[in-house]
């Protein structure tokens, strides 16, 4: 086990040093002058040009400049935003919000998504099998930004059972209406899965092995279907983390939470490149451990997958 | 025909009442296009301590039959009339309760894949573990341990802390058999307890489970396709076909004197008892062309192959970036002379298939040389390689892998025609009518897909596919072993008259002894990357030099009953 | 003799014996995609999500023929959030524009970068991802890493860095939106097509076919990605929801679609505005982009319930 989590670790960071590079290199190094196309058509002041100009050492050479970059966003030298605040210490206040957001919708598709899923596919074809594979298309196809729209207008302006908008009192009641759109559209998919996964394994060899030892019914769904089943889930969770953040801008935008996505959101209406850069550098490096973790959770689940290569 | 029709009811003259016993069992199965009745009147009777096999093809519904003494049909099934009788008990109209109660306690079972039938996840201790809890045994590492090391599992404590795949095939099929029989059921049902292992281990299983079972005074029902092992284990054969009892009885009763034309057939085509050489297409061919050099006759030694000291090293990486070598194949060498039969015989790991695959010029040998008609293989060029193929060709193993499902008949038949830019439209097709003609397929099934056809059928245009180059030389890797009994003798005999006719030389590469008595003149056995044993084939079934050899040939089932007077 | 040994034979003539293997004549041969075909036809999913398509197209390639209301001269401030009224069934705007005529002309650009993403992250999946699989080693490592890199890339953050690039903010269109949609999601389509591509490199016709004198090139063209297809075909299928979807949050978050080109997630955002008072005005684009979205995940369920191998006879 520790040897794949030390191969692993190894393999982080190629990923991480490639993405940010990427991110680093479309935005920073490409032909023309850099800091004038961070201002698209807004005509800085020429005292912004030179600190900018040195923030992003121009005139190193690429690899020099890179270099510091990384530096900087280890140390969490971020920067300023437009309105000069320091960028890193605008994260470090937004963060645990879309922390506690992301956990909620993650727990939310996690727990919902394998207990029906579950159900449903223990009983393919039932009627409860239907009518979630139905319901779960629907939701499937509505996107995550008009989902917040609804939701927002239906629970939280017409029936009041939720603020519509978060504002200043992110808390773990004000944040489920958001973390609910947030998690919805993967929920649907998690429970495809499961319910894919479970009437696929109830027919497996070894499933009916258990049922011949003479194990009951619950111990055969609890010890050898479930089980087997999350495999699958659980990787899918793991690379959908992403799809989690980018759903996270929208979702922030449009109920004000005060987290990170609307901080990149409000950074996008405003065209402002280095914060986008430097948040969306901190979210690759988020995601790329997140991803990690899941993986170590994947072996845990699957021993086969410590001992394979 | 002295056709003893009674249906056993009461018991026997001794007073013991019979454990199992199945009357007029029938079995059906919804499916899209109807209900399917998988099988009908099964009847058996197993007594206390006795061992039953069932005996019969795939599909003859001898896993179902089993599979509902267990009550573990599929979904779709179900018993649609006739009982099944443990102790006088109808357990086909059981509830669920009370088979949960059943299993693990008064019947046990051992699943026939040892590969897919151990959960990957769990611990083997814990799954052993759970079967005791569950039948409120005590299930303590030590009882655990006890299980494991009784089905002769060496270092069980530790072993007990492993998963799955840390298990070779023989040990997973310890283990199953350790689960099957820890609570110490009164009936085993052993559904192809070894099929998909090799036969020295197969051996040492089936012993092994033997003595158990004797010691437990456990009743068994066997279940296997294998005629030969099921008279040499069983005390009574029940021979099934088409879902229906066709003939039952004491084993070597029944394998004297079949009755049924099934079971004869059975009998007769049956290598493992049948062992002599498949005379009857060999001798029809040299009475058609005197111009075949008969197989054992050494005219001017015609080597159309020569293997000289072969060698294939495999890099396995072991990661961390280090890697060790394993020698697949280590210094082989032998001669195929022109129009005769040569096996490479020998267990998985062995290195006969890789001795193929270099052969056939698709993996390049570390060392050594192959001379094909006195050409040394390694030094042909492109153009010379693309020639090369016509004249050798492969026919593997998996009738279902080895035809690309999107290609219909004709397009399989006709793509080395066509590759190698032979003939027009119109004599292709006439080529590709021909040689399903040769392979006895009906011309209509040109147009049909692969899976419309079954396993043998399938074989059979792959046989057709290969002779499309007119060959001289095919290697038939594993060719006939995934067949049912008498496909395997149909397409070996089907083998046996295109040699005759084309002046074909085989290089036939099998794990099974009795397919290679029946159908080679030469033998190479190979064990671990090493040629152990040569000679001819008499020579070698006769008299053995090498241990190894010897414990192959013991390893064959019912290699020690008496044969049917007719073939011994 | 005790009954229990007794040797027991059925009936001949209640248990004939049949041939021996002998061929099925008695249905007409079945390829496996017209075996996926027929299978297609009975299931309703399919009926119904091919239909919305076929009908989605023709709105898209002729929304004239739907809409007599040119969708942008005709905007009066003076109609603004305005109910339904002749000839506007759907009502206005907050800009004061024909909702319907939106709706119907915001069709073609929500199609057209779905489809060309899809057959971009094809080219460009498909090759990767074959190659990898197909020849491995160094090949496949290499594209291994630049799929991993792409990959920890979400796409929407992507796209949030790629459309600063100040080319990408000049020069917004249907072809920026496809590029930056097929850049961040080749990766997933490599990796199923590579996994496909390994699947079938090893089966034992690929061996015959290069035994018969195949070239490897050759095999991997007829025998390998013929037989490789079937994922793929349901991942294209699921994209091209996925992708609508992405082009509409991208014109919704203001770095898709430009204004000028009419698409539904513009309109999305434009009624942002009136959402509590009007909620009627987001509710059209939103559901004309929902039922194409849920018509192609429909149609990539039933192609996959078709094409699944396990449900095929052997």
């Amino acid at each position: 086990m520790l040897r794949f989590i030390l191969r692993r670790l190894l393999q982080v960071i190629p990923v991480f040093l490639g993405t940010t590079l990427l991110v680093y290199y479309m935005v920073f190094a490409l032909p023309g002058d850099p800091i004038a196309a961070l201002f698209g058509d807004r005509q800085p002041p020429q005292a912004v040009i030179d600190t900018l100009r040195s923030q992003y050492h121009l005139d190193e050479p690429f690899w020099v400049q890179y270099g510091l970059f990384l530096k900087n966003l280890f140390t969490f030298n971020l920067g300023n935003d437009f309105t000069g605040q320091p960028i890193a210490a605008s994260l470090a206040r937004v963060f645990p919000v879309t922390a506690m957001l992301a956990i909620e919708a993650l727990a939310i598709q996690a727990i919902f998504g394998v207990a029906f899923g579950v159900f449903a596919g223990l009983r393919r074809g039932g009627w409860f099998d239907s009518t979630v594979l139905v319901a779960s298309l629907v939701v499937i196809a509505v996107p995550t930004f008009v989902l917040g729209f609804v939701f927002q207008l239906v629970f939280g302006v017409q029936l009041g059972w939720a603020k519509p908008t978060v504002g200043a009192t992110a808390n773990w009641g004000t944040l489920l209406l958001p973390a609910v759109v947030l998690g919805l559209v993967s929920f649907a998919y998690v429970l495809r899965l499961t319910r894919a996964s479970v009437s696929e394994n109830m027919n497996a060899d070894y499933v009916r092995t258990a049922t011949a030892k003479g194990l009951s019914r619950p111990r055969v769904v609890m010890g050898h279907i479930l089980r087997n089943s999350l495999i699958p889930v659980v990787t899918y969770l793991g690379a959908n983390l992403g799809a989690l953040m980018g759903g996270a801008i929208v979702t922030e935008g449009i109920f004000n939470v005060p987290g990170v996505g609307n901080k990149l959101y409000q950074a996008v209406l405003r065209s402002e490149g280095p914060t986008i850069v430097s948040i969306v550098s901190v979210l690759v490096l988020v995601f790329v451990v997140a991803n990690l973790l899941v993986d170590l959770l994947y072996a845990w689940l699957d021993p086969r997958i410590r001992y394979d290569q | 025909m002295t056709s003893l029709d009674i249906h056993i009811d009461e018991a026997d003259s001794t007073g013991i009442k019979p454990l199992l016993e199945i009357r007029d069992l029938a079995i059906t199965f919804k499916t899209g296009g109807g209900d399917v009745q998988a099988v009908r009147n099964a009847h058996l009777t197993i007594m206390p301590g006795e061992t039953v096999a069932i005996v019969g093809e795939s599909g003859s519904g001898k896993s179902t039959t089993a599979l509902a003494a267990i009550g573990l049909l599929p979904n779709n099934g179900r018993v649609s009339g006739g009982q099944i009788l443990l102790n006088g008990e109808d357990i086909a109209v059981a509830s669920e309760r009370r088979m949960i109660e059943l299993r693990g306690n008064s019947i046990g079972m051992v699943p026939q894949d040892p590969m897919s039938n151990l959960n990957p996840v769990w611990k083997i201790g814990q799954q052993v573990r759970e079967t005791l809890k569950a039948n409120g045994r005590p299930s303590g590492p030590d009882d655990v341990a006890k299980v494991l090391s009784q089905a002769g599992l060496p270092d069980a404590h530790r072993r007990a802390k492993q998963y799955p795949h840390e298990f070779s095939g023989g040990m997973r099929q310890r283990a199953l058999i350790s689960i099957g029989l820890s609570c110490q059921p009164r009936l085993l049902i052993a559904d192809e307890p070894t099929s998909a292992l090799d036969v020295t281990v197969q051996r040492q299983i089936l012993d092994h489970l033997e003595t158990m079972t004797k010691d437990l005074g456990t009743s068994v029902l066997l279940i296997t396709h294998d005629l030969g092992l099921a008279a040499e284990r069983a005390d009574k054969v029940v021979v099934m076909y088409q879902g229906r009892v066709v003939e039952s009885g004491p084993s070597l009763e029944l394998l004297r004197n079949p009755q049924h034309p099934y079971t004869r057939r059975l009998v007769e085509s049956a290598p493992s008892l049948a062992s002599r050489r498949i005379q009857a297409a060999k001798e029809q061919g040299i009475e058609t062309s005197d111009l075949l050099a008969p197989a054992a006759e050494p005219v001017a030694a015609d080597h159309i192959l020569k293997i000289q000291d072969l060698r294939k090293v495999y890099k396995l990486r072991q990661g961390m970036g280090k890697s060790s070598d394993f020698a697949a194949v280590d210094g082989v060498s032998f001669d195929v002379m022109r129009g005769t039969t040569t096996a490479i015989v020998g267990e998985s790991g062995s290195g006969k298939s890789t001795v193929a695959k270099m052969v056939l010029q698709l993996e390049k040998p570390t060392d050594g040389k192959i001379l094909f008609d006195g050409v040394d293989t390694s030094l042909l060029k492109a153009r010379e390689l693309f020639k090369f193929r016509r004249r050798v060709q492969p026919i593997f193993q998996d009738p279902y892998g080895s035809l690309d499902p999107m290609y219909n008949i004709f397009r399989t038949i006709e793509e080395p025609l066509r590759v190698h830019k032979i003939g027009d439209a119109a004599s292709r097709e006439k080529k590709v009518r021909e040689l399903l003609d040769q392979v006895a397929l009906p011309q209509s099934t040109m147009q049909r897909y692969p899976n419309e056809l079954s396993g043998g059928q399938r074989q059979r245009i792959a046989i057709a596919r290969a002779l499309a180059l007119d060959p001289e030389v095919i290697i038939c890797d594993e060719a006939v072993s995934a067949l049912d009994v008498l496909v395997q003798a149909q397409v070996l005999n089907l083998l046996a008259e295109l040699q005759a006719n084309l002046g074909l030389t085989y290089l036939f590469i099998t794990h099974d002894l009795a397919v290679v008595r029946q159908i080679a003149d030469h033998v190479c056995v190979m064990e671990k990357g090493k040629l152990v044993e040569t000679g001819s084939t008499d020579s070698v079934f006769e008299s053995p030099q090498q241990d190894y050899t010897k414990a192959l040939l013991n390893a064959i089932p019912g290699a020690k009953l008496m044969l049917p007077p007719e073939v011994a | 003799m005790t009954s229990n040994n007794s040797h027991f034979v059925a009936p001949v003539d209640e248990t004939p014996l049949l041939a021996t293997d002998a061929v099925k004549t008695d249905h007409a041969p079945l390829s496996l995609w017209s075996d996926a075909w027929r299978k297609l036809r009975r299931r309703p999913l399919f009926i119904i999500s091919a239909l919305l398509i076929l009908a989605l197209v023709v709105v898209a390639l002729f929304p004239g023929l739907f809409s007599s209301v040119p969708p942008n001269d005709a905007c009066e401030l003076g109609n603004s959030e305005g109910g339904p009224t002749a000839g506007h069934p759907f009502g206005f705007t907050f800009q004061g524009c024909d909702i319907y005529s939106r709706v119907i002309h915001g069709t073609q650009a929500s199609l057209s970068v779905g489809i060309l993403s899809v057959l971009c992250v094809l080219i460009i999946g498909v090759t990767f991802g074959a190659v990898a699989g197909y020849y491995g080693g160094w090949v496949d490592s290499v594209l291994a890493r630049l799929g991993d890199i792409f990959f920890a890339l979400p796409l929407v953050l992507g796209a949030l860095v790629i459309t600063q690039l100040p080319f990408f903010r000049e020069n917004k269109s249907v072809w920026t939106v496809v590029f930056v949609i097929s850049l961040l999601a080749w990766p997933q389509m490599a990796r199923i097509t590579r996994g496909a591509v390994i699947e079938v490199r090893n089966a034992d016709f690929v061996t015959a076919a290069q035994a018969l004198g195949v070239s490897k090139f050759r095999a991997l063209l007829r025998h390998v990605l013929p037989n490789a297809l079937a994922p793929i075909i349901v991942l294209a299928t699921l994209e091209l929801g996925v992708f609508i979807v992405a082009e509409a949050t991208l014109s919704f978050l203001g770095i898709g679609l430009p204004q000028s080109i009419m698409s539904w997630g513009n309109d999305i955002a434009g009624a942002q505005a009136s959402i509590r008072t009007h909620p009627q005005i987001m509710l059209y684009p939103a559901a004309a982009l929902s039922i194409t979205v849920l018509s192609f995940i429909m149609l990539g369920d039933a192609v996959r319930d078709a094409l699944d191998p396990k449900s095929r006879q052997r």
